[in-house]
Formats: C-alpha cells, sequence, structure tokens
C-alpha cells in the first residue's frame, strides 16, 4: 500500500514545492508582487543617470548628501491614475515639508518625447510642484529602457494614444538603492519609510 | 501517426500566435496555451501507460496547469526565458501527462475534475472582471476584462458541453436509460 502510494507523495510534494516556489511562498501572485517583494529583500543599485527637469535643467536620479528620493514614473497627458497619484504625492511632499525630511520627489517621464520641459512645466503647475522639493523630470531616450528595466516598469500603448503602467512610488534610499514600492496612496507607509532612518 | 501530424499542427500554430499573445489576454491565455496542451495530448494519443503511474502524472498534470494559471506567470510567459518554459512545459508536463492519466481516472475523479474546472473558471472570470488593479502588468484593464468575460463563456460552454452526456446519455451509446439499465442488469 505504502509502496504504491509513494510515486503520488513524491508527485505532490514536488508540485506543491513547485508551486510554494513560485509564488514567493503564497505571498505574491501577481508580477507586481512578485517585483515588491523581490526589491525589498535585494535592494537595487541605481545608476548615476542625469534627468532633465522642467526648467531645463539637469537633475541627478541618484539621493544627493543623505537624501531619499521617492519616484513615480507618469507621462504629463495622463487622464486618470497620473493624476489622482500627482495629488497624493503633493499631500507626501507638503507632509514631508513640514517634518523638514530630506527627501526628493521626482515625477519621471516614460515619454520623453513629447513631455518637453515646457510640457512638464505645466504638469508641475497643475500639481504645485514647483522644482524645489518636488520636479517632474525626463530621462534622455536611451537610458529609458534601462530605467524601466531596473524598477520593472511596464508601459504599454492604450487605445486613446496614452499608456497604461504600473503606477507606484519608488523609494530611493540614501545608500543609492531602489529599495522599496508602495502604492501610490499609500501616503502614511511613505511617510514612515522615508522618515524612519532620520531623526 | 495522424495524431502526431495533428500535435505538430497545434503547435505550430501555437508558435504563430506568438505576436497575437503579447496583444491580448485571451489569445494568449484561452488560444495559445490550450493549443499547446492540446499537441502534449495529441502527441501521447496512442501511448498508454500502467495504472501505477496514473496519479502522479495527474498531479505533475495539475502542477503545471496551477502553475501557469497564476497572473504572474501569465507575464513571465512574455519574456524569452517564460516564454521556452512555456513551450516545453505545457505539452510535455500538461497535455501529454493528462492524456497519458486520463484512461485510468474513474468517472467520480473525472467528475471532480470536471467540476472544478468549471468552479475555478467561474472563479477567475468573476476577479479579472472585477479586480479593481491590473493583475498582469503586460495587459491594458480593458483587455483583462475580456479575459474575465471570455473565461466565463467558456465556463457556461464547458458546463452545456459536459452536461449533455450525463442529461441525455451519450450520442454513442445511447440513450441514458437504456445503458444505465443494461449496465446494472436490469
Amino acid at each position: 500500500m505504502l509502496v504504491r502510494a509513494l510515486p503520488s507523495v513524491l508527485a505532490a510534494v514536488i508540485g506543491g514545492g513547485v508551486l510554494w516556489q513560485a509564488t514567493d511562498g503564497a505571498q505574491a501572485f501577481t508580477s507586481e508582487a512578485a517585483r515588491r517583494l523581490d526589491v525589498v529583500r535585494a535592494p537595487r543599485a541605481v545608476p548615476a543617470v542625469q534627468l532633465e527637469d522642467m526648467a531645463g535643467r539637469q537633475v541627478p536620479l541618484l539621493p544627493q548628501a543623505g537624501e531619499v528620493v521617492l519616484v513615480e514614473f507618469i507621462y504629463t497627458v495622463c487622464g486618470d491614475i497620473c493624476q489622482i497619484a500627482a495629488a497624493d504625492f503633493a499631500e507626501i511632499r507638503d507632509r514631508l515639508q513640514a517634518r523638514g525630511l530630506r527627501v526628493r520627489l521626482l515625477s519621471v517621464s516614460f515619454d520623453p518625447v513629447r513631455d518637453t520641459p515646457e510640457q512638464m512645466a505645466i504638469y508641475g503647475d497643475a500639481h504645485d510642484a514647483d522644482g524645489a522639493m518636488w520636479t517632474v523630470a525626463r530621462p534622455l531616450q536611451q537610458d529609458l529602457p534601462d530605467l524601466l528595466e531596473l524598477f520593472d516598469v511596464t508601459v504599454i500603448p492604450d487605445e486613446w494614444g496614452g499608456y497604461q503602467h504600473n503606477a507606484a512610488i519608488h523609494v530611493i534610499t540614501s545608500d543609492g538603492r531602489f529599495s522599496a514600492v508602495y502604492d501610490t496612496d499609500a501616503v502614511e507607509a511613505v511617510l514612515a519609510y522615508a522618515g524612519g532612518g532620520q531623526p | 501517426m495522424r495524431m502526431i501530424c495533428l500535435a505538430l499542427l497545434a503547435f505550430a500554430e501555437a508558435v504563430a500566435l506568438r505576436e497575437a499573445a503579447v496583444a491580448s489576454p485571451v489569445q494568449h491565455v484561452l488560444v495559445q496555451m490550450p493549443l499547446l496542451v492540446l499537441a502534449g495530448f495529441m502527441a501521447a494519443w496512442d501511448l498508454k501507460i500502467p495504472r501505477g503511474w496514473a496519479v502522479p502524472l495527474l498531479l505533475a498534470a495539475l502542477t503545471v496547469f496551477l502553475f501557469w494559471m497564476l497572473p504572474r506567470n501569465v507575464d513571465w510567459a512574455l519574456s524569452p526565458a517564460g516564454e521556452t518554459a512555456k513551450y516545453i512545459t505545457l505539452p510535455l508536463l500538461l497535455g501529454l501527462p493528462l492524456r497519458l492519466s486520463w484512461p485510468w481516472l474513474g468517472p467520480i475523479l473525472r467528475g471532480f475534475l470536471k467540476a472544478n474546472a468549471l468552479s475555478m473558471l467561474g472563479v477567475l472570470g468573476f476577479l479579472y472582471t472585477h479586480a479593481p488593479v491590473r493583475i498582469c502588468n503586460s495587459y491594458l484593464v480593458s483587455a483583462q476584462h475580456d479575459l474575465g468575460f471570455a473565461f466565463l463563456y467558456l465556463a457556461a460552454a464547458l458546463a452545456c458541453l459536459w452536461a449533455i452526456p450525463v442529461l441525455f446519455g451519450h450520442p454513442r451509446r445511447g440513450p441514458l436509460g437504456a445503458a444505465g439499465c443494461s449496465r446494472c442488469g436490469a
């Protein structure tokens, strides 16, 4: 009896193990959950990329002198999620400012061809991003694919000439590593994380 | 030989749908993937195995089935590594073992598997039509809804298909009453 059941038990154990592995221990069923888990477990080094902001100035993506950088990927004519996310981003900026934390917020365009500095300035104006603590910036077209891959952001064209993308807040800690991903409306969690390492 | 040719045809058809799979999750999950399973199923059409292998092979097939049902693996199946894994595992580790074990499975186990397949399609259909977020990063929300409805239509079609022999008898074995009575010796 036992010998007859052995291959089946073995197959069930192996099958269960494969599925356990494939879902990171039943924690991540979607690729979005998987990337968030992976980033926390193994923070990724961010390269020294320069971005062009709304005023046409060069700004570094990497944190400078002990600051934390919060990154959102957007395109300026986005009709839905980016607009809501920008309102939450503004709230995070205001509350960080009130607490005097060294944090920089970047809305990075993944459509650098259409999002010229003028276009980004319109978006900045609309959401009260004044370029001081929070600015809107675009990478060089040639840097874009590597950036999207590093942050695991998938951008696909939609039916109306725009894009759909996995919107989130990406945290680059002061050691220059991409270390966490939060929902765009997870204001409290982002504040707790960004303020965590600092007095 | 004819079945091998059909298997190759199904596989070729699946490979030909590469571009379509990127554009539409319905083509990916409900056309390309089933074709790959069908390829393995057809390839094993004339093969026989001892009874003892049936359950382990069925478990292997179920594992692979559940693996490719995970939304994150639907995304992964569009990357080069995932694509290769899909082309290999769906025919060889799902279609083939399913075909080999099926003749040994009793009517209760078959019914159990079918009932579970239906309820699972229903749950998936509900999930993909009602989820407030994108479940697969590679597909648009509208495409996600299409996939949800496709799951529901498929569940309805399979329910009808599987209910007909239960309610009205098998088309080849004649009406249920006669077959049932002759089987129980009446």
